[in-house]
């Protein structure tokens, strides 16, 4: 597939000495929703600033749509619209000076009927008066993402889209990128909450102290690193494991009425079919037996101890 | 060349004008009026003609160039430093406009709102003192360089400020001494030799000299040396403006 956006070799040192970023290398795919996963601090923004220009980078080349961000700034800069994490809009401004001064300044000849519809679109038609400082948060981020989206761009960044927003809103911001997406934009957000990454990304970056650790299709990572765990609940109380079960690691709960047993899907440790068998020959039974797939929190979480 | 965006940044930042009005055009006209009250009225009745010039007529050019300077460092400086204060600058370095753009459209707006009130201030004076306008055209050719000038030297103290005291040092601390130093209410040939001398160092004084020779035809210092120190400060001041946006300083790092 296509690259939309190909970092190579993109490092930042800030004047402090600090290292942001080292070594970057990353594909966008045209049309894609890629989530940027990692905790604060990791170079989520820096990365993305640089992609759009507000941070000079120290080495690396940056294509966007195959043109340079530095020699072709102005082709790559208004493909680009960006939500970014703070709240920050001018204040005396109205909703709708605020779109169309956004969409002026990304060299765009003034369309009112657009900008409206998306106000429309993003439930701020009735605000369209209001001075920014009037706004609700949620309201604001949603001014943030009308700013973004009043160029036309192809390429949309959200940095950090929901944060301190609420449930509600979150479901419609969700629903907006997909509605993007299926209008053939390329989507690109920060998150470090892993629910979102989990819900919305078709492939998922993971960065952690300036360095992308794993770019993986979401269901593959899930299906790579992902766990299930089965919970068995004993019919009667377990003081003592059998030896011949040892070869499963169980686990034995403190008032030996619970057993867990943690089994890939990679299969490197033997499957729950010879468990069961194995404990019904020790004469261990159970009334109930529960299992869960592990979340992309815990290879999140899995992941980052191990780089450590 | 991107004229949405130069429109849009000019557009907005007239905008900021009128939403504040009261303090970007009527508190200096009623401060150039107190001027003319307290040195053309009552100070001024009592001092003879300068140079065959009427006191109160003699000051116009002087106030004129107070309240362009001080406005056009204010001006610009706040534009360009309100973005960076409340963060919304990202968005102007994110957009695909050029830096020669952006300080086209800044600088242009904030020179625009201190041409229209030195015109204000001219019109105000009008009506205080009879005014005769030897060389309208160089009057205005020094009012909008000046305005040029001082506003593209508001816009680097602008993004070289890190908060709101330094922004209202360099106005305070050097623009309105340098004014008043400068000419703006006597002729530096009133002064004894030794501080004539040292009023050649500031830069002020040919800006005001070149200004009162547009409208009676006499200088402190000869017109063509006032209009070069002029130049020569825009050059300067064009010169630092590019370095910022070729180095990213305090706006990319």
């Amino acid at each position: 597939m296509q690259s939309v956006i190909s970092i190579s070799g993109v490092s930042k040192t800030y004047a402090s000495g600090f290292k942001a970023l080292e070594d970057i290398n990353l594909e966008i795919r045209r049309g894609e929703i890629f989530a940027l996963l990692g905790p604060n601090g990791a170079g989520k923004t820096t990365l993305i600033s640089i992609i759009c220009g507000i941070v000079n980078r120290t080495a690396g080349t940056v294509l966007v749509d195959g043109h340079d961000i530095g020699r072709d700034y102005r082709t790559t800069r208004s493909l680009i619209g960006l939500v970014p994490q703070e709240l920050t809009a001018d204040m005396w401004e109205t909703v709708f000076n605020a779109c169309a001064y956004s969409r002026g300044l990304f060299g765009k000849s003034a369309n009112p009927g657009y900008i409206e519809k998306v106000l429309r679109d993003l439930s701020l038609w009735d605000k369209r008066d209001a001075k920014s400082r009037q706004l609700s948060g949620g309201m604001k981020r949603r001014l943030l993402i009308a700013k973004a989206l009043a160029h036309e761009p192809r390429i949309l960044f959200l940095d950090e889209p929901t944060a301190g927003v609420d449930v509600e809103l979150r479901h419609d911001l969700w629903e907006m990128v997909r509605r993007l997406r299926d209008d053939g934009v390329t989507i690109i957000l920060t998150t470090h909450y892993i629910e979102e990454a989990e819900q919305m990304a078709d492939r998922i970056g993971i960065i952690n102290g300036g360095k992308i650790i794993l770019v993986e299709d979401k269901a593959e990572l899930m299906r790579k690193l992902g766990r299930k765990q089965l919970v068995l609940e004993l019919r009667e109380t377990l003081s003592e494991l059998p030896s011949q079960l040892d070869r499963y690691k169980l686990e034995r709960s403190e008032d030996g009425k619970r057993l867990t047993y943690i089994y890939d899907t990679k299969a490197e440790r033997p499957g729950i079919a010879s468990l069961l068998r194995d404990l019904d020959a020790a004469g261990i039974g159970f009334r109930d037996l529960d299992t869960e797939q592990s979340s992309l929190e815990d290879i999140f979480v899995g992941l980052l101890r191990e780089k450590q | 060349m991107n004229q949405y965006a130069l429109w849009a940044i000019y557009k907005t930042e007239m905008a900021r004008t009128f939403r504040t009005l009261l303090q970007s055009i009527v508190s200096p006209v009623i401060s150039t009026s107190l001027y003319f009250v307290v040195f053309g009225a009552a100070i001024g009745s009592r001092i003879q003609e300068v140079n065959g010039i009427a006191y109160g007529a003699f000051i116009v050019p002087g106030l004129i160039m107070l309240s362009l300077l001080t406005q056009s460092v204010a001006n610009a400086s706040f534009g360009i430093y309100f973005p960076k204060f409340t963060g919304t600058i990202f968005e102007l370095l994110s957009a695909p406009v050029s830096y020669l753009e952006i300080v086209i459209a800044y600088v242009g707006a904030a020179a625009t709102k201190s041409i229209v009130l030195g015109l204000i201030i001219l019109i105000t004076a009008s009506l205080f003192v009879p005014l005769h306008i030897e060389h309208p055209f160089w009057m205005v050719a020094f009012l909008v360089l000046t305005a040029l000038t001082f506003s593209l030297f508001g816009f680097i103290i602008g993004i070289w400020a890190n908060g709101f005291e330094q922004l209202q040092v360099v106005p305070l601390l050097i623009i309105t001494p340098l004014t008043f130093l400068g000419g703006s209410f006597y002729s530096i040939d009133m002064l004894p030799p030794a501080w004539r001398t040292i009023s050649l160092f500031n830069p002020v004084v040919y800006l005001v000299s070149g200004f009162r020779w547009s409208f009676f035809g006499h200088a402190d210092v000869g017109v063509g040396i006032s209009l070069a120190a002029t130049l020569g400060f825009l050059v300067v001041c064009l010169a630092i403006v590019g370095w910022i946006f070729r180095t990213g300083y305090r706006l990319k790092n």
